[in-house]
Protein backbone atom coordinates (compact mmCIF):
# COMPACT_ATOMS: atom_id res chain seq x y z
CA UNK A 1 0.00 0.00 0.00
CA UNK A 2 3.01 2.50 1.12
CA UNK A 3 4.54 1.22 -2.37
CA UNK A 4 1.69 2.37 -4.22
CA UNK A 5 1.31 5.91 -2.56
CA UNK A 6 4.96 6.34 -3.02
CA UNK A 7 4.72 5.71 -6.66
CA UNK A 8 1.48 8.04 -7.56
CA UNK A 9 2.97 11.07 -5.56
CA UNK A 10 6.42 10.61 -7.46
CA UNK A 11 4.23 10.26 -10.68
CA UNK A 12 2.28 13.35 -9.50
CA UNK A 13 5.71 15.22 -8.72
CA UNK A 14 6.86 14.20 -11.85
CA UNK A 15 4.37 15.09 -14.00
CA UNK A 16 3.56 18.94 -12.32
CA UNK A 17 6.88 19.77 -11.74
CA UNK A 18 8.61 18.03 -14.69
CA UNK A 19 6.09 19.38 -17.40
CA UNK A 20 6.21 22.96 -15.49
CA UNK A 21 10.47 22.96 -15.99
CA UNK A 22 10.31 21.81 -19.79
CA UNK A 23 7.75 24.53 -19.91
CA UNK A 24 9.78 27.57 -18.45
CA UNK A 25 12.71 25.62 -20.74
CA UNK A 26 11.08 26.11 -23.89
CA UNK A 27 10.06 29.43 -23.39
CA UNK A 28 13.67 30.20 -22.53
CA UNK A 29 15.20 28.41 -25.41
CA UNK A 30 12.70 30.09 -27.86
CA UNK A 31 13.79 33.45 -26.44
CA UNK A 32 17.21 33.02 -26.60
CA UNK A 33 16.95 31.22 -30.23
CA UNK A 34 15.77 35.32 -30.70
CA UNK A 35 18.31 36.36 -29.42
CA UNK A 36 20.75 34.44 -31.12
CA UNK A 37 19.75 34.61 -34.58
CA UNK A 38 21.97 36.57 -36.01
CA UNK A 39 24.81 33.98 -35.69
CA UNK A 40 24.29 31.88 -39.04
CA UNK A 41 25.11 28.63 -38.61
CA UNK A 42 25.77 26.05 -41.88
CA UNK A 43 25.97 22.50 -41.87
CA UNK A 44 27.68 22.37 -44.89
CA UNK A 45 31.47 21.92 -45.14
CA UNK A 46 32.72 24.33 -47.12
CA UNK A 47 33.22 28.00 -46.73
CA UNK A 48 31.49 30.37 -49.42
CA UNK A 49 34.41 32.21 -52.00
CA UNK A 50 35.49 34.90 -50.16
CA UNK A 51 34.87 34.13 -47.04
CA UNK A 52 37.92 35.47 -44.50
CA UNK A 53 38.31 35.53 -40.65
CA UNK A 54 40.38 33.22 -38.11
CA UNK A 55 38.79 29.56 -37.83
CA UNK A 56 37.94 28.36 -34.32
CA UNK A 57 36.24 25.16 -32.91
CA UNK A 58 33.38 26.15 -30.51
CA UNK A 59 31.27 23.91 -28.72
CA UNK A 60 28.21 23.50 -26.22
CA UNK A 61 26.68 20.34 -24.69
CA UNK A 62 23.82 19.72 -22.35
CA UNK A 63 22.99 16.69 -20.37
CA UNK A 64 19.01 16.15 -19.83
CA UNK A 65 17.30 13.51 -18.34
CA UNK A 66 13.51 12.96 -18.37
CA UNK A 67 11.03 13.21 -15.47
CA UNK A 68 9.38 9.87 -13.08
CA UNK A 69 6.18 10.21 -15.37
CA UNK A 70 7.78 10.06 -18.78
CA UNK A 71 10.31 7.18 -17.80
CA UNK A 72 6.97 5.48 -16.82
CA UNK A 73 4.78 6.41 -19.44
CA UNK A 74 7.43 5.68 -21.73
CA UNK A 75 7.96 2.02 -20.31
CA UNK A 76 4.39 1.81 -21.36
CA UNK A 77 3.88 3.34 -24.63
CA UNK A 78 7.07 0.51 -25.17
CA UNK A 79 4.81 -2.55 -24.93
CA UNK A 80 2.30 -1.42 -27.28
CA UNK A 81 4.95 0.78 -29.58
CA UNK A 82 4.42 3.80 -31.51
CA UNK A 83 5.75 7.70 -31.07
CA UNK A 84 7.28 7.60 -27.79
CA UNK A 85 6.19 11.79 -27.45
CA UNK A 86 7.69 11.80 -23.74
CA UNK A 87 11.45 11.20 -25.42
CA UNK A 88 11.21 13.21 -28.54
CA UNK A 89 10.84 16.32 -26.53
CA UNK A 90 13.77 15.42 -24.55
CA UNK A 91 16.30 15.71 -27.21
CA UNK A 92 14.37 18.09 -29.04
CA UNK A 93 15.13 20.14 -25.90
CA UNK A 94 18.80 19.39 -25.53
CA UNK A 95 19.46 19.47 -29.35
CA UNK A 96 18.11 23.12 -29.26
CA UNK A 97 19.90 23.61 -26.05
CA UNK A 98 23.40 22.42 -27.14
CA UNK A 99 22.91 24.72 -30.19
CA UNK A 100 22.35 27.88 -28.10
CA UNK A 101 24.93 27.53 -26.35
CA UNK A 102 27.79 26.93 -29.31
CA UNK A 103 26.20 29.79 -30.53
CA UNK A 104 26.64 31.65 -27.58
CA UNK A 105 30.38 30.74 -27.71
CA UNK A 106 30.34 31.71 -31.15
CA UNK A 107 28.94 35.19 -30.16
CA UNK A 108 31.65 35.63 -27.05
CA UNK A 109 34.18 35.35 -29.41
CA UNK A 110 33.08 38.06 -31.96
CA UNK A 111 32.32 35.31 -34.31
CA UNK A 112 29.20 35.79 -36.89
CA UNK A 113 28.54 32.71 -38.63
CA UNK A 114 29.27 28.37 -37.38
CA UNK A 115 30.18 25.99 -40.43
CA UNK A 116 30.30 22.20 -40.87
CA UNK A 117 28.01 22.23 -37.32
CA UNK A 118 27.89 18.46 -36.31
CA UNK A 119 25.57 16.91 -33.53
CA UNK A 120 26.43 14.23 -31.27
CA UNK A 121 24.08 12.63 -29.34
CA UNK A 122 24.57 9.99 -27.01
CA UNK A 123 23.10 8.26 -23.84
CA UNK A 124 25.56 8.80 -20.94
CA UNK A 125 23.63 6.42 -18.90
CA UNK A 126 22.73 3.45 -21.06
CA UNK A 127 23.75 -0.08 -19.32
CA UNK A 128 23.13 1.20 -15.96
CA UNK A 129 19.80 -0.49 -15.16
CA UNK A 130 16.56 1.92 -15.07
CA UNK A 131 18.37 4.66 -12.46
CA UNK A 132 19.17 7.56 -14.92
CA UNK A 133 17.59 8.15 -17.75
CA UNK A 134 19.13 11.06 -19.90
CA UNK A 135 20.72 12.01 -22.92
CA UNK A 136 23.58 14.50 -23.64
CA UNK A 137 24.00 16.42 -27.04
CA UNK A 138 27.82 18.13 -28.31
CA UNK A 139 26.77 20.51 -31.01
CA UNK A 140 30.09 21.76 -32.56
CA UNK A 141 31.77 23.60 -36.00
CA UNK A 142 34.18 26.19 -37.05
CA UNK A 143 33.24 30.05 -35.85
CA UNK A 144 34.51 32.43 -38.32
CA UNK A 145 35.81 35.44 -36.28
CA UNK A 146 35.78 38.60 -39.13
CA UNK A 147 39.24 40.18 -38.78
CA UNK A 148 38.96 44.05 -38.93
CA UNK A 149 41.24 46.96 -39.68
CA UNK B 1 51.87 28.36 -27.12
CA UNK B 2 48.25 28.75 -27.78
CA UNK B 3 47.47 29.72 -31.09
CA UNK B 4 47.57 26.01 -32.85
CA UNK B 5 43.91 26.04 -34.83
CA UNK B 6 41.84 23.90 -34.07
CA UNK B 7 38.80 23.65 -36.72
CA UNK B 8 36.37 21.14 -37.94
CA UNK B 9 36.39 22.01 -41.73
CA UNK B 10 38.95 20.82 -44.09
CA UNK B 11 40.95 24.67 -44.67
CA UNK B 12 41.22 27.95 -42.77
CA UNK B 13 40.54 30.50 -44.95
CA UNK B 14 43.73 32.70 -45.96
CA UNK B 15 46.24 29.89 -45.16
CA UNK B 16 47.31 27.24 -46.71
CA UNK B 17 48.61 23.60 -46.04
CA UNK B 18 51.98 23.17 -46.59
CA UNK B 19 52.47 19.83 -45.16
CA UNK B 20 50.28 16.83 -43.67
CA UNK B 21 51.51 15.59 -40.31
CA UNK B 22 48.96 12.56 -40.05
CA UNK B 23 46.23 11.99 -37.50
CA UNK B 24 46.44 13.20 -34.09
CA UNK B 25 44.16 11.89 -31.38
CA UNK B 26 43.10 12.43 -27.64
CA UNK B 27 40.80 10.79 -25.35
CA UNK B 28 39.70 10.10 -21.56
CA UNK B 29 37.16 8.32 -19.88
CA UNK B 30 35.31 9.05 -17.27
CA UNK B 31 33.24 7.81 -14.75
CA UNK B 32 31.16 10.14 -12.33
CA UNK B 33 31.30 10.11 -8.90
CA UNK B 34 28.73 8.96 -6.15
CA UNK B 35 28.12 12.52 -5.03
CA UNK B 36 27.14 13.73 -8.65
CA UNK B 37 24.97 10.46 -9.28
CA UNK B 38 22.50 11.11 -6.23
CA UNK B 39 22.03 14.45 -7.31
CA UNK B 40 21.31 13.15 -11.14
CA UNK B 41 18.94 10.40 -9.42
CA UNK B 42 17.15 12.99 -7.34
CA UNK B 43 17.04 15.25 -10.37
CA UNK B 44 15.58 12.25 -12.27
CA UNK B 45 12.37 12.48 -10.92
CA UNK B 46 11.44 15.96 -12.20
CA UNK B 47 13.48 15.88 -14.92
CA UNK B 48 15.68 19.09 -16.42
CA UNK B 49 19.29 19.41 -16.89
CA UNK B 50 21.98 17.11 -15.29
CA UNK B 51 24.14 20.27 -14.33
CA UNK B 52 27.17 17.83 -12.60
CA UNK B 53 26.77 15.61 -16.19
CA UNK B 54 27.06 18.36 -18.34
CA UNK B 55 30.28 19.80 -16.41
CA UNK B 56 31.90 16.27 -15.95
CA UNK B 57 31.89 16.06 -19.92
CA UNK B 58 32.44 19.86 -20.97
CA UNK B 59 35.59 19.38 -18.58
CA UNK B 60 36.51 15.76 -20.31
CA UNK B 61 35.79 17.01 -23.46
CA UNK B 62 38.35 19.69 -23.34
CA UNK B 63 41.14 17.43 -21.48
CA UNK B 64 40.82 15.20 -24.85
CA UNK B 65 41.03 17.92 -27.16
CA UNK B 66 44.49 19.37 -24.89
CA UNK B 67 45.94 16.02 -25.50
CA UNK B 68 45.31 15.87 -28.91
CA UNK B 69 46.43 19.53 -29.23
CA UNK B 70 49.74 18.28 -27.07
CA UNK B 71 50.11 15.48 -29.58
CA UNK B 72 49.99 17.79 -32.91
CA UNK B 73 52.78 20.31 -31.14
CA UNK B 74 54.53 17.64 -30.26
CA UNK B 75 55.19 16.25 -34.15
CA UNK B 76 55.42 20.14 -35.15
CA UNK B 77 51.88 20.76 -36.08
CA UNK B 78 50.57 24.61 -36.11
CA UNK B 79 46.99 23.30 -36.85
CA UNK B 80 44.39 20.57 -36.58
CA UNK B 81 42.15 20.30 -39.05
CA UNK B 82 38.87 18.25 -39.92
CA UNK B 83 38.33 17.61 -35.93
CA UNK B 84 35.59 15.04 -34.69
CA UNK B 85 34.17 14.29 -31.61
CA UNK B 86 33.16 10.57 -30.41
CA UNK B 87 31.18 9.57 -27.10
CA UNK B 88 31.23 6.19 -26.31
CA UNK B 89 30.00 4.38 -23.12
CA UNK B 90 32.34 1.90 -22.10
CA UNK B 91 30.58 0.38 -19.17
CA UNK B 92 27.48 1.67 -17.31
CA UNK B 93 28.36 5.24 -15.84
CA UNK B 94 31.30 5.68 -17.65
CA UNK B 95 31.55 7.32 -20.72
CA UNK B 96 35.03 7.82 -22.94
CA UNK B 97 35.48 11.27 -24.76
CA UNK B 98 37.36 10.64 -28.14
CA UNK B 99 38.63 13.27 -30.49
CA UNK B 100 40.93 13.06 -33.63
CA UNK B 101 42.25 15.11 -36.38
CA UNK B 102 44.29 16.01 -38.50
CA UNK B 103 47.43 17.41 -37.76
CA UNK B 104 49.45 19.62 -40.69
CA UNK B 105 51.37 22.57 -40.94
CA UNK B 106 49.93 26.02 -42.29
CA UNK B 107 51.18 29.33 -43.54
CA UNK B 108 49.66 32.44 -43.96
CA UNK B 109 48.62 32.84 -47.95
CA UNK B 110 46.82 36.44 -49.14
CA UNK B 111 45.54 34.69 -52.24
CA UNK B 112 41.95 33.66 -50.53
CA UNK B 113 40.81 30.41 -49.16
CA UNK B 114 42.63 27.16 -50.34
CA UNK B 115 41.28 23.38 -49.71
CA UNK B 116 43.54 21.46 -47.53
CA UNK B 117 43.05 18.79 -49.77
CA UNK B 118 46.47 18.10 -51.74
CA UNK B 119 46.18 19.31 -55.54
CA UNK B 120 45.76 15.48 -56.60
CA UNK B 121 42.16 15.40 -55.01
Amino acid sequence: MFDLILLLALLILGYTVGSHLEKRHFRSIVKREGELRDIHTFSTRHLPPGAEGAATLVAGNVVISIDYFKKISAGLRGMIGGRVSAYESLVERARREALLRMKQQARERGAESVFNVKLETSSITKGSGDQVVSVEVLAYGTALIPQRG
Amino acid sequence: MDDIIVTNIEMIPGMRVTSHLGMVQGNTVRTKHAGRDIMAGLKNLVGGELVGYTELLTESRQEATDRMIEQAKAIGANAVLNVRYSTSSVTAGASELFVYGTAVVVEHDHGGVHSAAPEAL
